[in-house]
């Protein structure tokens, strides 16, 4: 068996199931030796050029004033720098809206904290928030981080003392009330709205080459480049 | 009127993990006709592995619909998992006595819990089966490492477990496939545990780095908690049950949810009444023997359900032992922000799943220490895959938005280190699981009521894995991230490490245990219980490779009785 073969005809229309199929079975077939990371690197290829096909994004759940907010909020929280885009590039504001279309509770936490960041901004400012200036904006998301912080050394403290259902998999707790003041519910809002922009953004392509993931791939050999080994011996506080 | 298989089997399996898997490839290679129950479905690792996914490659990014993931709802261990089960199945409850925590993860699926498991292959040490006699704690198997150690090696060597000679006692050395290379994170460990006498050797995982039976060695996507379709990664499904299947030996009922061992007016086991899912309707098997493996605590739960005139207290369970004992392994982890990492040129850290180093446990012969077992170290670190969650412990330092984030994202990626120790318990009689008298499942089956608590042994463990780690991660020089003051984040939960042993023990003594040396109940002759339930300690080594073993030699010995025609 060639250390290279093909397993599929590119463009022969095979769906990728078949195709991971198929490559699955040479792979199994193949045991002893070498198979072949180009056709594995095909299969996923495909699946990207799928998704890519699927056009621009109509919002499910928010209206369009929403939305706008939604998009302007990503560019803030991630924007765009010389090395990569912003979070409104990588698609935040459609993976919101999408998980709002699903989830009645997450929808009302945007819906209630758009109104409110919108409301506070235009008594500030005397301006909504889409027609602030970028630095009010930016003043606003700022008082807010603060309050998230505070908030979150408050509940870490208090953290040791609940008794959590019976999962370790709680997941998110800031949804329990928490003492707080005028900024509180915006504050709860900027730290849904950060996490999912991060994670919205870390998470596509384009976030996956800003922090530079190199894995996910199929070698034949693991190896670690010399160039790290050196940098960790150089760099060693130890000897 | 009851639906009858027409045929009498010789060997009814129940359970397809580790030991079911091991058993029923193990007796068909002998010639030995099978029937294998699994209380879930068939698996086929086309549609169950989400390996190579990107979370792009879906919309909700792996949040799942609804962002069920950012509510605790979500799927453990994430949405690309291939558990296949959780810790709460709708329609199979399980519930937790008062003042009691304990959680109990299953898998309904063909292969079980090992499809998705952390492959950690660790042998018992020579004291690991002589506890008693160290501490006075506990109890002293019926078996010697003499005993077992054959089987570890033909476990090891047809399973495929990396690893290194390197002649420490607490860790016996075994048939090893190659290990990989440490990572460059890994070294710095290295260099830390060097400075503090700790060892730390190439991990032991049941991955194979060089072709195997078929099996194509490791292509290195650090997936192996996906399900590995290329059967790099060990599975009781893949490497055990699908062989199995093609020596023509094997049948398997799916969904079939075992409810009640039959046995006759002598006292033998004449088959298992189950309910197909499929269909909701009653059937039943025969057998010559059944073993079960149907985990540690289903298992106990079937022989508890099991009651008639001769067996009031439930099948094989007149020492009243069965579902006593129960053991988890403790668990406690800790993370460190380690500055010297930041600038490392990236690269691919994805490896062959897991850590490529572990710390066995190391002060096995230390007389001063206030708790009696020991632990081993797991590690964690590197470039790992972007995905829900990512960035989190940037942002929780740092907190802040726009430039600064995305820059202090960039800077902190691939720094963070985490360190999980894996300690030993000791039996206590407040920890064990029962049949609760009022609740049953949607099959009408009674379900388990747990009790746990840990003892101090295990309180004072794992502070001393708090102070190890936190030695470690500073002699890195990075900081302990998290507080100190622990409350019951202090120690998992009861069951959370999904090691739970222990309930169905073998001993040599029936008043004292249910089982023989040889996993076969004392009072049955032809049932034998192969999961995790016949343990009798649960040692600091996660116990997947013993069951192998075990199990194997079960059925060795179960082959050659039948042969003879003593069950």
């Amino acid at each position: 068996m060639s250390e290279h073969r093909s397993i599929a005809n590119p463009g022969s229309g095979l769906s990728r199931r078949d195709l991971l199929r198929r490559f699955a079975a040479a792979v199994a077939v193949a045991g002893h030796c070498t198979f072949s990371p180009e056709a594995a690197r095909h299969v996923h290829r495909l699946a990207h050029q799928e998704r890519e096909a699927t056009g621009s994004y109509v919002p499910k759940f928010f209206n369009p004033h929403e939305y706008q907010m939604l998009e302007r909020l990503a560019e803030l929280i991630i924007p765009a720098d010389q090395r990569s885009g912003s979070a409104k590039d990588a698609g935040a504001p459609e993976f919101i809206d999408l998980l709002c279309s699903q989830n009645q509770e997450l929808a009302d936490l945007y819906t209630g904290g758009l109104l409110w960041l919108d409301r506070q901004v235009e008594r500030h400012t005397g301006q909504p928030f889409l027609e602030a200036s970028r630095q009010q904006q930016e003043e606003m998301l700022g008082l807010l981080d603060a309050e998230a912080r505070r908030l979150e050394e408050i509940r870490s403290a208090e953290r040791f003392a609940v008794f959590e259902e019976n999962t370790n998999y709680g997941g998110f707790r800031d949804y329990r009330s928490v003492p707080s003041g005028e900024l509180g519910p915006g504050a709860r809002f900027f730290v849904w709205l950060r996490r999912m922009t991060v994670d919205a953004f870390y998470t596509s392509p384009m976030g996956i080459a800003d922090v530079g993931y190199r894995g996910n791939e199929f070698l034949s050999e693991y190896v670690v480049p010399e160039e790290a080994i050196e940098f960790v011996r150089k760099n060693s506080p130890i000897e | 009127m009851l639906q009858q298989s027409p045929k009498k089997f010789d060997v009814v399996v129940i359970g397809s993990g580790a030991g079911g898997g091991t058993t029923v490839r193990a007796l068909t290679e002998k010639g030995v006709e099978c029937a294998l129950l699994e209380a879930g479905p068939m698996l086929d690792p086309f549609t169950e592995f989400k390996e190579h996914q990107w979370p792009h490659e879906v919309d909700h990014r792996g949040a799942e619909p609804g962002g069920k993931a950012y509510f605790g709802k979500g799927k453990p261990f994430g949405y690309f998992s291939t558990t296949s089960g959780g810790w709460q199945l709708e329609g199979e409850p399980y519930t937790v006595g008062e003042g009691s925590r304990f959680q109990w993860f299953r898998s309904r699926i063909l292969g079980g819990r090992t499809n998705h498991y952390g492959r950690m292959s660790f042998r018992f040490a020579d004291y690991d089966f002589s506890p008693y006699d160290k501490d006075g704690l506990g109890a002293n198997w019926p078996i010697s490492y003499q005993d077992i150690a054959p089987y570890y090696d033909k476990a090891e060597a047809f399973i495929g477990v990396t690893g290194s000679r390197e002649g420490i006692r607490s860790a016996p050395d075994g048939v090893f496939q190659p290990p990989p290379p440490p990572k460059a994170h890994e070294l710095l460990i290295k260099q830390a545990c060097d400075r503090l006498g700790i060892p730390c050797i190439p991990n032991r995982r049941a991955v194979i780095t060089t072709p195997l039976n078929g099996r194509a060695p490791c292509h290195y996507c650090g997936q192996c908690g996906r399900g590995c379709q290329t059967v790099s990664a060990y599975s009781s499904s893949q490497v055990e049950i699908f062989p199995a299947l093609e020596t023509g030996k094997l049948t398997i009922f799916d969904n079939a949810m075992a409810r009640e061992i039959l046995t006759d007016q002598d006292g033998k086991v004449t088959g298992v009444s189950y309910i197909d899912k499929k269909t909701r309707t009653e059937k039943e098997i025969h057998c010559r023997v059944l073993v079960l493996a149907a985990s540690a605590c289903e298992s106990a739960r079937i022989l508890l359900n099991s009651k008639s005139t001769r067996f009031p207290r439930g099948v094989a369970n007149g020492s009243g032992v069965v579902g006593r004992f129960l053991m988890d392994t403790v668990g406690f982890s800790l993370n460190g922000y380690v500055p010297t990492l930041e600038g490392l040129p990236r690269y691919n850290t994805d490896g062959f799943g897991g850590a490529h180093l572990y710390m066995p446990w190391w002060l096995f012969e230390d007389k001063k220490l206030d708790f009696p077992r020991g632990y081993h170290i797991e590690l964690g670190g590197g470039y790992q895959m972007p995905g829900v969650g990512f960035g989190a412990g940037t942002v929780s330092r740092h907190g802040g938005f726009g430039p600064a984030l995305k820059e202090n994202i960039r800077k902190e990626y691939g720094c963070f280190v985490n360190f999980a120790g894996r300690g030993e318990m000791i039996p206590n009689n407040l920890c064990y699981c029962e049949i609760d008298p009022e609740v049953v499942d949607q099959w009408g089956i009674p379900v388990l009521r747990f009790h746990f608590k840990w003892s101090d042994y295990e309180w004072k463990q794992a502070r001393h894995m708090e102070r190890t780690f936190a030695e470690i991660i500073q002699t890195m020089g990075g900081t302990v991230l998290g507080g100190p003051q622990r409350g019951d984040d202090g120690i998992s939960v009861g069951g959370e490490i999904i090691h739970e042993v222990g309930t169905v023990r073998m001993g040599s003594d029936p008043r004292t245990s249910a089982l023989n040396a040889f996993n076969q109940a004392h009072e049955v002759p032809n049932l034998f219980v192969v999961d995790g339930g016949c343990f009798v300690s649960n040692p600091d080594k996660n116990p997947t490779l013993t069951i192998n073993a075990l199990a194997w030699r079960a059925a060795d010995y179960l082959a050659e009785e039948m042969r003879k025609g003593n069950v």
